[in-house]
Order: C-alpha cells, then sequence, then structure tokens
C-alpha cells in the first residue's frame, strides 16, 4: 500500500508532529511571502519551464544512471547503481536548489540573495546562481571552514560573491545558518535567503526538497527504461538532507522499494564525536524547525565532528525525522575511517572520485549489495565529486 | 494581576516609563548578574530582563550572542540559574519582578511543564520568548498560565494586525514591541514610523506597550514618552557591563532610568 505523504507538509509545515517555524516575529512575514509565492510557482508552468530549461542547458541535467561494473564485481551481490549528481555543472547536487530559489527570489521581485555554507558547495552553488540569474550574493561562512575550503571560497570570489566570515560561536556551518538568518531579518525586503537543505522554518524544508526531487523522479524514470523496473534499494548519504530527500522523496509511495539514509558516525558515537543526529539525537528545536537534533541535556547545540564537512551538521531535516518516526527510510551511521575507503574503493574500481559525503553512502551501498543477491539492484544517489576535499584527503591517508 | 502588571500600572498612573533593563545570566559568572541586577534595581529598573544563554540564537545580535558565547564558555547550567534566582528573589527586600528570556529550544529540551515550573518557583514573573511564533505558542501559553507566569511574545513593525491581535491575545503582562525590522543592538527606529506603528498596535489590544530594540540611549527612551508603557534596554547595558564592569553599569543604567521620568511641563 502506497503511504500517503505526497500532501506534506500540511499548511503549518508539519511532516507529522516535525517541522513548524520556529523564529522570531520578524521573520514570519517574510516567510509566509515566501510560501505564497512559492506555492504559485509550483502550479505555474511558465516558472517550472524555465527551471527545466536551466537544468537542462546549463547544469547538465538529466544526470547519468551510471552501472558500477566493477564495483558490482567486486562485491559480488547486488548490481550497483550510482545517480551521477557529481556530473552535475559544479560538481554536486547543491545547484538544483540553488537555480530553483534564485528563480524564485527573481519572481518574488527582490534583488539580492544570500545562503551560508560549511564546505563549501552550496555557497558555491548560490554564487553560480547568482551570477547566472544576475543577483548580487553574500555567502556567510564559518572562518574555520573558509581555512579548510580554499578551493571553494575562491570559486565564490571568482563569480563575484562577497564570501562574509562568521566568527561566532564554533565559527562553522551552524553558526553560518545564525549569520545568514540574523542578515536575512535586517535586509528581509529586498533579499532572499537561499538555505542549502531541508533544515530550517518552514517552507524551506518543501522548497528545498522539492526542487532536489528531480533527482528521484529521474532515477525512478531511468530505471524503467534501463532495466525495466524499480531498484529494491536507494540510498543517500544525509547531513542537513537535501540530496537524500530529493532522491527519496518521489520514491516514498512505493514501499516495495527500500530507502536507506547514511549519516556521519564521525570517529565514534560519543555526543561530539560524530554527527548522526538521527541515530544518536533526540528531537528538539534548531535553527527555526522541530527535527532531530545533537544537544547537551540543556538544549545546548552539541559539537560535532565528521571527516566530511557537508555532513558536519547537529541537526537534520524535518520530514527526515518524519521518515524516521514511521520507518518508511532505514538510517544508519558510517565512520571516517570507513568513508575513507569508501573513497579509495571507489576512486581504484570505477575511476570516479567521490565527495567525502558520497563515500558514507558507498560503504553502506557496499554493505547492503553484498547481502543481496545479484539480480537486485541498489541505486547510491551519487551526490557530488571528490576535488574539494583532495587536499584533506591526502593529509589523512598521507598519500 | 500579576506582579508585572501591577508595576506597569503603577508607573502609567504617574505617567511614568518603566525603565527595563536586559542582561545576560552567567556573563562573566552569576555572582556578578546577582550583583547586576541589584545595581540596576538600585538604579530605578522596574522589571528585569535575565537572558538565558543559548548556543544559537538567531534573534539576538552580536553583542548579546557573545554575552552567551562567554557565559556557555564557563560551562553555565540553567538549574544554576535558577537556583541563583531563587536565592535573589526570595530576599525579603526584593520586589522587583524579572522576565527570563528564553530560547524555545531550552525550554522545549528542559519540558515545557517542567520549565514553566522551575522558572516560576526560581521566583521569575514571566518568560519572554523570542523564537516562539502565536502558531507554535499553546503548549507553552497553557503551561505559563497554569504556572501563573506571565508569557511575553513580541510583535514587530512587518507584524500584520490579524497577527498582533493573535499574540496580544497569547501575551501576558506587557506586549513586547520590536521597534526595528532586524536583530537586537543595531539602529534605532524614526520617531514618526514607530509612532505609527505603536498607534495601530494599540488598536488591538489593552495590554501596556513595551519597546526594545534598538533602545541604547537616553534620548531614545524619551522618545517613547506618551507612546509606549516601557522601554526595554539591552545590548548596550551588557556592553557596559562587559568593558566597564558593575561601576560602568551603573552609571549607564542612571542615565537611562532618568529618561524614562515624565518630563516637566
Amino acid at each position: 500500500m502506497a503511504i500517503l505523504t505526497e500532501n506534506l507538509p500540511d499548511s503549518r509545515g508539519r511532516f507529522g508532529r516535525f517541522g513548524g517555524r520556529f523564529v522570531p516575529e520578524t521573520l514570519m512575514f517574510a516567510l509566509e511571502q515566501l510560501t505564497a509565492a512559492y506555492l504559485e510557482a509550483k502550479s505555474d508552468p511558465t516558472f517550472q519551464k524555465e527551471f527545466r530549461q536551466i537544468m537542462a542547458d546549463y547544469v547538465g541535467r538529466p544526470s547519468r544512471l551510471y552501472y558500477a561494473k566493477r564495483l558490482t564485481e567486486h562485491v559480488g551481490g547486488a548490481q550497483i547503481y550510482f545517480k551521477r549528481e557529481d556530473l552535475n555543472h559544479t560538481g554536486a547536487h547543491k545547484i538544483n536548489n540553488a537555480i530553483g530559489q534564485a528563480l524564485l527570489t527573481k519572481r518574488m521581485g527582490k534583488t539580492n540573495i544570500i545562503a551560508e555554507t560549511g564546505a563549501g558547495q552550496h555557497g558555491v552553488a548560490s554564487a553560480t546562481a547568482g551570477a547566472l540569474l544576475n543577483l548580487p550574493c553574500r555567502v556567510y561562512m564559518g572562518s574555520e571552514d573558509i581555512r579548510r575550503q580554499e578551493l571553494n571560497v575562491f570559486r565564490m570570489k571568482a563569480m563575484g560573491t562577497q564570501v562574509v566570515p562568521v566568527e561566532s560561536g564554533s565559527k562553522t556551518l551552524r553558526d553560518a545558518v545564525n549569520e545568514a538568518m540574523r542578515e536575512w531579518m535586517a535586509t528581509v525586503e529586498n533579499t532572499h535567503y537561499i538555505i542549502g537543505s531541508v533544515i530550517g522554518p518552514h517552507p524551506f524544508p518543501m522548497i528545498v526538497r522539492d526542487f532536489q526531487s528531480v533527482i528521484g523522479e529521474e532515477t525512478i524514470a531511468q530505471s524503467f527504461e534501463q532495466f525495466g523496473t524499480l531498484p529494491n534499494v536507494v540510498v543517500a548519504c544525509v547531513g542537513g538532507g537535501s540530496n537524500a530527500a530529493g532522491m527519496f522523496y518521489p520514491f516514498i509511495p512505493y514501499s516495495e522499494v527500500e530507502l536507506v539514509g547514511v549519516e556521519a558516525g564521525g570517529r565514534s558515537c560519543e555526543s561530539g564525536e560524530h554527527a548522526s543526529t538521527l541515530s544518536y539525537g533526540q528531537p528538539g528545536v534548531l535553527h527555526g524547525t522541530f527535527s532531530y537534533v545533537l544537544q547537551d541535556h540543556d538544549g545546548q547545540t552539541s559539537p560535532v565532528h565528521s571527516v566530511s564537512a557537508g555532513l558536519d551538521y547537529p541537526g537534520v531535516g524535518p520530514e527526515h525525522a518524519y521518515w524516521k518516526e514511521i520507518q518508511r527510510v532505514r538510517y544508519t551511521s558510517v565512520g571516517d575511517r570507513d568513508a575513507l575507503e569508501g573513497f579509495a574503493l571507489c576512486s581504484r574500481l570505477e575511476g570516479i572520485l567521490p565527495a567525502l559525503e558520497t563515500a558514507h553512502g558507498i560503504v553502506e551501498t557496499v554493505r547492503i549489495a553484498a547481502k543481496r543477491p545479484k539480480h537486485e539492484r541498489v541505486v547510491l544517489c551519487f551526490s557530488g565529486r571528490g576535488d574539494k576535499d583532495c587536499a584533506e584527503i591526502a593529509r589523512l591517508l598521507k598519500l | 494581576m500579576s506582579a508585572i502588571a501591577t508595576e506597569l500600572a503603577k508607573l502609567k498612573a504617574k505617567k511614568q516609563l518603566a525603565f527595563i533593563p536586559f542582561i545576560t545570566a552567567g556573563d562573566p559568572d552569576l555572582e556578578t548578574t546577582v550583583s547586576a541586577i541589584t545595581t540596576l534595581v538600585d538604579q530605578g529598573a522596574n522589571l528585569i530582563e535575565i537572558g538565558f544563554p543559548f548556543s544559537d540564537p538567531v534573534a539576538d545580535g552580536p553583542i548579546i550572542q557573545a554575552s552567551y558565547t562567554r557565559a556557555l564558555e564557563k560551562g553555565i547550567k540553567i538549574l544554576d540559574i535558577f537556583t541563583r534566582v531563587q536565592e535573589l528573589t526570595s530576599r525579603p527586600d526584593f520586589h522587583t519582578p524579572l522576565v527570563g528570556m528564553v530560547s524555545y529550544s531550552l525550554i522545549f529540551r528542559y519540558g515545557v511543564a517542567e520549565f514553566t515550573f522551575a522558572a516560576k518557583s526560581a521566583g521569575f514573573a514571566g518568560l519572554i520568548v523570542p523564537d516562539l511564533p502565536p502558531e507554535e505558542a499553546d503548549e507553552l501559553s497553557q503551561a505559563t498560565q497554569s504556572a501563573e507566569l506571565d508569557l511575553i511574545l513580541l510583535v514587530t513593525p512587518t507584524t500584520t494586525l490579524e497577527r498582533a491581535k493573535k499574540i496580544a491575545s497569547l501575551s501576558r503582562g506587557f506586549l513586547y514591541c520590536v521597534s526595528i525590522v532586524g536583530i537586537t543592538g543595531t539602529q534605532s527606529a524614526q520617531q514618526q514610523s514607530l509612532q505609527q506603528y505603536l498607534e495601530r498596535i494599540r488598536t488591538v489590544t489593552d495590554l501596556p506597550l513595551c519597546v526594545g530594540f534598538g533602545i541604547s540611549q537616553p534620548e531614545h527612551i524619551q522618545r517613547l514618552q506618551g507612546l509606549a508603557e516601557g522601554a526595554i534596554v539591552g545590548s548596550s547595558l551588557v556592553r557596559c557591563l562587559h568593558e566597564k564592569g558593575i561601576e560602568g553599569l551603573k552609571q549607564q543604567a542612571q542615565k537611562l532610568a532618568q529618561a524614562t521620568l515624565p518630563t516637566q511641563g
């Protein structure tokens, strides 16, 4: 039986008990304006056509569904397929959402965009959309992340984006989100905040999921074309959860397809050593939404760790919390060391350098495929390419 | 009537604005917070807002956020705040209503009913929750009512009248009117738009209106005479305490309190 979740979130932005809006009143006007503008755009064929056109001509969609033959043979179990989001322009799935929201910005008559970024992928995607659609862009980035992600900082600057260092708190992604939201409060009349994942107050989790759903929709169509049926299992890595939400959402009604989300297990399951929010966290409020969070006993956000900067987030999208609760998606975690091995394995056997986020998904995909018969198929959302991580991986593997 | 409502009614009768300073609990430590509170009372504070440090404040500007970070680095816990506040409020000569400024993230984790009960037991008179819109406020509204705590919600210049009405209906004690579009500790509002804004809000509520965000100087307070019932001063006092200690706080509070007195003639 199909699970009826297509109509979520409800009008209060809730996915079951998760989601909603926990923001200062100053933002409520902007969020309601955005909700109305988005719902209008969603049902406007002209807007959808423009989005699809840019996805095709500029981003290079549809991305390929690729049979990873050597990896499959190495594992000796189910057939492994990669949905190649790494082949998109700018090298990851983030561009789908950035372009969609930049188009929405224009539609609302706003003239500027801001964004937060951790590893820099969403910052680069927003900078790209800003350049393409002539929207001046400012990206908030923790000063610690700026130091670690020199290449992406350069890419953003080269495209004319102003990168604003965030010196508060832990100087990483969550502080960049705080700062971007604050900046948005002061500039909301002419500025749109392009949030980078399925997090934050309603309607952001819905908007980001919808723009990323092109991943899952293409995967379903390509599966029927290439092997005549749906895959048995679909795997995606989960930080905030945007590539996973975009991949899973169209599959939700097909209850015969197993969905698996992979979080960052970091060094261990001790607090502060991982970023596995759904595996080890509990329900709470962070960044304007009610979802799973990593907090201490007092409700203060816990430090998080992952070898992958893109998974290093102490919250997760509220729809994932809902899918966990209704047991539609299974969430698990993969540690730093295994992820590095996954990176090495995929690079050697397939000639594809995965992003470290994606490497977490590779490990779980291999584990699942190994236990399944050869006629079954496992699809991994190959969320991004590994160029940005090469310096860090070389340091860690002493290459 | 609640302690907050009583105090504000008394001041209104005297045509005096309420002086409502804000300080962060535990910046740099709770000893200092207690001295700061008594100093502010001596200087004429009518209500005092106590900020509960939070790791991810969104409504607060850089000055208050930095004070939260300093307090959290020293390992401050919610229980320590309640304990020290209780010691203070149980002194026979202490009568100033205290209002906790708390993120909903902290309240939810603590447990909504448990938090309101603990706050009431510690002697708080009310709670301001800056990141809780009325759509999500039902549970806390009920819990604060059963605990006999005033829940104080915020309206802003972008709030529609319809929303303002809903927000006011959930609020007790006073309505917190944010004077600017933005965060704490930034620029002040233009006089004319401020007047129109407060008059507009006045049409949907009988609650006293206290104005915060963008109030840092005596002249900002003077401008509220005849328009509002209270002036909330946060960032500038937090900065004063951090940079110049209790003595600096005392001098600044004195100047600000002076500005709340009715103007002659």
